[in-house]
């Protein structure tokens, strides 16, 4: 699918080819045979589950009931740099680490310190210092300070073009030729509205089981029908066929939903280790869909906030601040924890834990990385405005 | 802002538009009985659609096409040019494909939206649906033609205006009925066309437009109206002798078609009146208590509850009566009955209802037919696809099957990408909704994972799928 801005832009970039004969000097460095990938998190994922603070002496009081283990123990994480495990779940994440293509940041976070999902979405992807009026992304402006070409391009896996990828440069979107199902996670959300709605209520709760019983019960496990929606890699797989395809774009953007982990997220199994299987599956899917192009890939995987630190009444966390933010890929020169540890003795509003660091910065070393733009006219640039 | 501006906007009318709230608020009732009355009101642009004549023209030419293909298909060199057959074909496709972009665009765009369910409610009434080839390019120009021009008028002429349109004489078999004693019936031409009497149209009149199937009349009454409007009929090629110069496509009434003589229905003699005796008959039935109670049922049923108050049905009962069947001073005993301003929201939208709502609710002004033609067809309310003469079902239990629900989430859930775009959560939750938003449903949306969850909860909830 081709967005209409697409052709509107296009028109223009040729134009502008043709008038000024050549590319602006600033780009003349960077390349576009790189190619760069922003997964967003959307919902919020819990970074406490996804990289363990295992050493940190206040984490096991703080998580109780959902606790990991570090690496050995019985409800063992992989281990990552001393005191950190990665969750069992992220296997694909673990081996790239191993080998060097992997950095994590943690307490990361956008400038944005409230705590709604959409407008924390939006901050993240404007890549501002706060929320403004101005809808363009901080992906779309980096892509307009790559060489004129047929790979200065974005492309979005969805039906969409979210707010990251909305710009001056061009950007599409391809979706999955699928009828787009609600998943289970939104009619969990409409049964509880529907509380005091009995027709609502009945109907809605008759066809979710109708539903199950069409999908073969799997609707509980999330791999198929209603669930499908949790199943990540077959878009990853897609971003990897449209990016390795000559003269493709040199950026995607994927989002996965899902992360809202109110109740019952679990631990080292459960409803929470059910997603990072999911993104780890994706993230392999992405590698091996690469093929050769792997090694110029940047991937960066973030979320608009993390959560409390503390576990809920309901086996769960709510909206919180600091996080944990992902840069892999074959073109990544990792195994390093990026950024500042500020431990979980005092707390961000003695609930979060502390932004220690501005995950822009992260984004900038991505975008560096991906397409040899210089840093300072990255931060100044792409994510200062 | 008050509830009412609320009720207005959805219970009468087919939701608001962005900033529609605001501007109704100031006075809801008024803004409602604005739109009573106003011939504007229940206009609707028809640029570029043909009239009932016009698409009776283009279909009598695709199935000459077609007839005459058949006839030579076996000989070697076909007389008839495929192209041509498949130009028409197209014609009379793209009739109705216009016919239903332009009126859902009309229903997502106009400023009298209480003028448009109006409308559509009185469509309903006098269903004339698309049942086969012959019916396809009529409900749009039936509508237009027969119903939109008298819905503020008495009830008796848009039942006159209906009931003799070219459309309905269609689609219920009026134009093939002939009087087994007429002229016609009698000649040769008159038994070759296999001279009968066809009831349909008869049945159906007394019925579903008026007295309803507990309405008192028997089967001799369906009889003999059938033999009274024995001569209506539309002026086609085979009539061209006995239409007289009429245009082809138009209605016409044929006095070598028509049963003579005097006819009895409920008791009440019609002398032999050529065309007058079947349009003193459907004053008669207009006229008749049973019409006044049932209309007053079905008007409330359908804006108010599904079991609705009896206290309502008797105030627009009584309106109908006094004002022999005025159909804008329903409207205004409507607007003006307090129990029709309950809070409490107990009716479920239809289909098309919610999706009119929906895209009202985005502020479109433009709508793409071939996708929503499907989404209509998918949430099971095609337009001018009603599954028989009675119409679309007007009750809750009909439209919210557990399916039904479901199809209706995933449709939000595309909707709500486009929404997306331009509205955040909340702020379209509150356009839309005012202050019937209820606090639950604020927090369910505050609370989403994603803007388009948050769309999804607010196009679902139950004070945007109720009114």
């Amino acid at each position: 699918m081709t967005n209409r801005r697409t052709l509107l832009t296009a028109g223009l970039s040729g134009l502008s080819l043709a008038m000024l004969g050549g590319t602006a000097s600033f780009a003349q460095a960077a390349t576009t045979s790189g190619k760069f990938v922003f997964i967003i998190l959307r919902g919020a994922m819990d970074g406490l589950t996804a990289v363990v603070p295992y050493g940190d002496p206040n984490y096991r009081s703080f998580r109780g009931a959902i606790a990991l283990d570090g690496p050995g123990g019985p409800n063992g994480t992989l281990p990552l740099v001393d005191g950190f495990g990665l969750h069992p779940a992220l296997k694909e994440m673990h081996g790239l680490w191993q080998t060097g293509q992997m950095s994590f940041m943690h307490a990361a976070a956008s400038p944005y310190r409230e705590r709604s999902h959409f407008d924390a979405q939006d901050l993240l992807e404007a890549g501002t210092a706060q929320l403004t009026s101005a809808r363009s992304g901080w992906l779309n402006r980096a892509l307009a300070m790559l060489p004129n070409g047929p790979s200065q391009e974005g492309v979005a896996i969805g039906r969409t073009i979210p707010l990251v990828l909305r710009g001056p440069a061009r950007a599409t979107s391809w979706a999955p030729p699928l009828a787009p199902e609600s998943d289970g996670d939104t009619l969990a959300r409409l049964s509880d509205l529907y509380a005091g709605d009995a027709m609502l209520s009945n109907a809605l709760a008759m066809a979710i089981e109708t539903d199950k019983i069409a999908d073969g019960g799997t609707m509980l496990s999330g791999n198929a029908g209603r669930g499908r929606q949790g199943v990540f890699a077959p878009l990853a797989s897609a971003a990897a066929r449209i990016l390795a395809a000559p003269g493709g774009p040199a950026g995607a953007v994927l989002s996965f939903e899902g992360w809202d982990t109110h109740a019952n997220q679990g631990g080292a199994q459960g409803q929470l280790a059910n997603r990072l299987d999911a993104l780890d599956t994706a993230v392999k899917a992405l590698r091996e869909g690469l093929g050769p192009v792997w090694a110029n890939t940047t991937v960066v995987i973030a979320t608009e906030f993390g959560r409390t630190v503390r576990i809920n009444g309901t086996g769960g966390t709510d909206h919180g601040t600091g996080g944990v933010s992902f840069l892999l890929g074959g073109a990544v020169k990792g195994g390093k924890m990026l950024g500042d540890w500020p431990g979980l003795s005092r707390l961000y509003e003695d609930r979060d834990l502390v932004p220690a660091n501005d995950v822009r910065q992260l984004f900038a070393q991505g975008l560096t990385n991906a397409w040899g733009l210089d840093r300072q006219a990255v931060l100044s640039r792409v994510f200062t405005t | 802002m008050s509830l009412n501006a609320v009720i207005a906007a959805n219970r009468f009318g087919l939701g608001a538009r962005p900033g529609e709230l605001a501007q109704i608020a100031r006075d809801p009732k008024a803004w409602l009985l604005s739109q009573v009355g106003q011939s504007q009101s229940t206009n609707m642009l028809s640029d570029g659609l043909l009239s009932s004549a016009q698409a009776f023209e283009a279909l009598q030419s695709y199935q000459e096409a077609r007839a005459a293909q058949r006839r030579t298909e076996a000989s070697p060199n076909p007389a008839v040019n495929a192209e041509e057959r498949v130009r028409l074909a197209d014609l009379v496709g793209q009739t109705t494909g216009r016919e239903i972009e332009a009126r859902i665009q009309h229903a997502v765009t106009t400023q009298a939206p209480f003028a448009e369910r109006w409308v559509q409610f009185w469509s309903n009434h006098f269903t004339m649906a698309v049942r086969n080839l012959q019916t396809t390019p009529f409900p749009g120009s039936f509508e237009r033609e027969a119903i939109r021009p008298h819905v503020w008028g008495r009830f008796e002429d848009l039942l006159v205006k209906a009931d003799t349109h070219v459309g309905m004489l269609i689609y219920l078999d009026q134009a093939q009925s002939i009087g087994p004693n007429s002229q016609a019936a009698q000649t040769q031409q008159g038994r070759r066309r296999a001279a009968g009497l066809n009831e349909n149209l008869a049945r159906e009149i007394l019925e579903l437009h008026t007295l309803g199937a507990d309405g008192g009349y028997s089967q001799t009454d369906v009889t003999e109206f059938a033999r009274a409007l024995t001569g209506w009929t539309v002026a086609g090629p085979r009539l061209r002798r006995l239409a007289q110069g009429s245009r082809v496509g138009t209605t016409i009434f044929v006095s070598e078609l028509h049963e003579p003589g005097a006819r009895s229905i409920l008791g009440k003699n019609f002398p032999a009146a050529g065309e007058r005796q079947a349009l003193d008959i459907l004053a008669h039935l207009a006229r008749q208590p049973s019409v006044a109670k049932r209309i007053a049922f079905k008007v409330a049923q359908h804006f108010v509850a599904d079991d609705p108050p009896p206290a309502l049905v008797a105030r627009l009962e009584a309106s109908f009566r006094q004002s022999s069947g005025d159909l804008s001073a329903l409207a205004k005993t409507l607007i003006q009955s307090p129990e029709a301003w309950a809070p409490e929201t107990r009716k479920f939208k239809t289909p098309n209802d919610f999706l009119i709502s929906t895209m009202r609710a985005s502020g479109a002004n433009t709508t793409s037919t071939q996708a929503l033609r499907a989404t209509f067809e998918q949430l099971g309310q095609t337009p001018w696809r009603a599954p028989s003469p009675k119409g679309w079902p007007d009750v809750a239990s009909e439209w919210a099957a557990p399916d039904a629900i479901l199809k209706r989430i995933d449709w939000a859930n595309l909707a709500a990408d486009v929404i997306g775009e331009t509205f955040q959560p909340i702020a379209f939750a509150e356009s839309a909704l005012g202050p019937a938003l209820t606090d639950k449903t604020r927090t369910a949306i505050s609370r989403a994972q994603t803007a388009r969850q948050g769309i999804v909860l607010a196009l679902m909830s139950p004070e945007f799928q109720r009114r």
